[in-house]
């Protein structure tokens, strides 16, 4: 039974996680680009979520008020940094939002020190009982939120007219544009609905979990595990491995304990490079 | 680059600095900084091989400075053994690191191997901090007082910086080797266009190994240097990614991918770093690392060459400017 409880709070968590990670594998897949920044912007939608219900923004309204303060800061990252480096050599590429990440960080860490916050008590807190599973109602809003809203971009990406174009603009920019498609806009929306994903898998993740100014570097590892094991640009796959993320770290947590957690999710990623680079549904990467 | 001017007055200047300011007041405390620049050149050197010279951007390279810096100790803590004779246990250790990272990633192109490295060296550093046998989250400790010579304790820092120096003055010349002949001009070849240079002959997986091999080993080699002076070390200050970081800020700003970028990189950041220490205390170091992901993220925006790329081409722009200017002067 405590096994089963495990599992499935595993696997709400691991919708979140596939929320995020879609964001980080849709600029990959889009631009060939690794946001080393992204597990900030999901920090930053923890804090986001917190000044919001400080503002006084109810728990329907915080979750969008970060997604969409994270698109914008999504947006404004590909005009001033992106958009420069795109096609610089890697060193530039990868620095870019490496630097990116260490500013946001130690910034965050500045400004909101480094003790752990919690959202206030609102309708979410509390737990319900199902079928003998006791499941925090915010773990499972998390949980059926991240996995509408993953969906929704499998489904914006291949049955939209919009999705159509940001996926002609990934396969050839130059025969893109030639098309009466403007390059940068598509990737500057790709960027700000990346960041916006992991905004709102932060605040939604926030009002479930502690957090500080240091847990971006753990969601981004975690999202480059997904990504990895999911394949190349895969949004279904992303998804997918979010969910076995999510419930392999509960078992190892469970199984083995809760320090292990983390070892245990790396040396899967390790592993998965050795074994199956390509990922679960990726196509053979470039 | 041939060997000029600057470079001798260079390593004239490193030779001298210990006894040039041994008659200050304060020369304990420039002597002690002198010997961070050297150490901060050295790791930053290694990592310039693969980062620089072969264009792989590790951002883990804790990964092999925290191997040298614990098995320096841990021969001490084990056996009871000096700290020195730990060194060829880390470059080892290092190297076989360096396969395992290598083997699988470099098939891959791009970011594979950047995302790797900063998996692997979360990976060992939560593993390290959870071993008991390396000191756990606490660290582990080298003699506190030296039992013979080869302890290699002292308690000023010119030693220190005498044995770093000789370091670094190996890391350059092999890197200078390395660079002016075959390999270099492959790793260069990779650098720009990995396609390109596969499609021409180059055996870009092995070349990319043996890069990062070579440079896993020199960087272990700087841990142990760490670890012998410190003498203490732990999770955070070997295998932190803030050791990768430091690494990655000295190569860049200096000039990645070029022999003596790392060096000015370290000559400037080390001293400004001691500085911010002292004016602002220990909660100085938060802003620090605001200030370092600004200059790596302003860096790769505007000037990816580093400072040397920018003297190279601002020095004949200012110059055809003044001449310029001279000439409209004088019609």
């Amino acid at each position: 039974m405590i096994l089963l409880q495990a599992a499935v709070s595993g696997l709400l968590l691991g919708a979140v996680y596939a929320l995020f990670s879609t964001g980080l594998t849709l600029i990959w897949g889009m631009m060939n680009f690794i946001n080393f920044a992204h597990g900030e912007f999901v920090m930053l939608g923890m804090y986001a979520a917190l000044l919001a219900t400080w503002a006084g923004l109810g728990p329907a309204a915080f979750a969008p008020a970060a997604a969409a303060a994270l698109f914008l800061l999504g947006a404004v990252v590909y005009f001033a940094l992106i958009k420069h480096v795109m096609r610089g050599p890697m060193l530039a590429q990868i620095l870019s939002t490496f630097g990116l990440a260490l500013l946001l960080r130690y910034s965050s860490l500045f400004i909101f020190k480094s003790d752990f916050r919690t959202l206030p008590d609102s309708a979410l807190s509390g737990t319900i009982h199902v079928l003998g599973l006791y499941v925090a109602r915010a773990q499972l809003l998390a949980g059926a939120a991240a996995a509408v809203v993953a969906l929704g971009m499998h489904v914006l990406l291949t049955r939209t007219g919009l999705g159509s174009r940001m996926l002609a603009v990934a396969e050839d920019r130059s025969a893109a544009m030639l098309m009466g498609i403007r390059p940068d806009r598509m990737q500057a929306l790709a960027w700000g609905l990346s960041a916006a994903s992991a905004g709102l898998a932060g605040a939604l993740m926030a009002v479930a979990y502690p957090f500080s100014p240091v847990v971006g570097e753990t969601f981004a590892l975690t999202a480059f595990v997904v990504v990895t094991l999911g394949g190349f640009g895969s949004v279904p796959g992303a998804m997918i491995a979010g969910f076995l993320i999510g419930l392999v770290e509960a078992l190892a947590a469970y199984l083995i304990g809760p320090v292990y957690k983390d070892i245990v999710v790396y040396a899967l990623f390790v592993a998965v490079l050795w074994v199956r680079p390509q990922g679960l549904l990726g196509a053979r990467a470039r | 680059m041939k060997p000029g001017l600057g470079t001798a007055a260079l390593w004239a200047a490193l030779l001298i600095f210990p006894l040039a300011v041994a008659g200050l007041p304060s020369a304990p405390f420039l002597q002690d900084v002198g010997s961070t620049v050297v150490l901060t050149a050295i790791s930053a050197c290694a990592w310039n091989i693969i980062g620089g010279y072969a264009g792989q951007v590790s951002v883990g390279h804790s990964i092999f400075f925290g191997t040298g810096a614990y098995m320096s100790l841990a021969v001490f803590g084990l056996w009871q053994l000096p700290p020195v004779a730990g060194v060829p246990l880390g470059v080892a250790a290092a190297v076989l690191l360096a396969l395992l990272i290598g083997a699988p990633t470099f098939r891959l192109q791009g970011h594979y191997f950047s995302m790797a490295t900063i998996a692997v060296a979360e990976l060992i550093r939560l593993t390290v901090g959870n071993w008991d046998l390396f000191g756990a989250a606490i660290g582990i400790q080298g003699p506190a007082t030296p039992r013979s010579g080869w302890d290699l304790i002292y308690r000023s820092a010119v030693p220190y910086y005498y044995i770093d120096l000789g370091v670094l003055a190996l890391v350059i010349a092999t890197t200078a080797w390395m660079a002016g002949g075959r390999f270099g001009f492959y790793l260069r070849a990779i650098r720009s266009d990995e396609r390109a240079a596969r499609s021409l002959g180059v055996p870009v997986r092995r070349v990319k190994l043996l890069a990062l091999m070579l440079s896993a080993a020199f960087t272990a080699v700087a841990g142990s240097l760490y670890a012998l002076k410190v003498g203490f070390v732990n999770p955070e200050s070997g295998l932190g990614i803030l050791v990768s970081v430091q690494m990655i800020i000295t190569a860049a700003l200096g000039g990645a991918g070029t022999l003596y970028g790392p060096v000015l990189g370290s000559i400037i950041l080390v001293p400004l770093q001691s500085a911010s220490n002292s004016w602002l205390g220990g909660g100085g170091s938060g802003l620090t690392y605001i200030l370092y992901g600004g200059i790596i993220m302003l860096l790769a925006r505007f000037e990816p060459g580093g400072l040397l790329q920018f003297w190279r081409r601002g020095v004949p722009w200012l110059r055809r400017r003044l001449r310029g200017g001279r000439a409209a002067d004088a019609a």
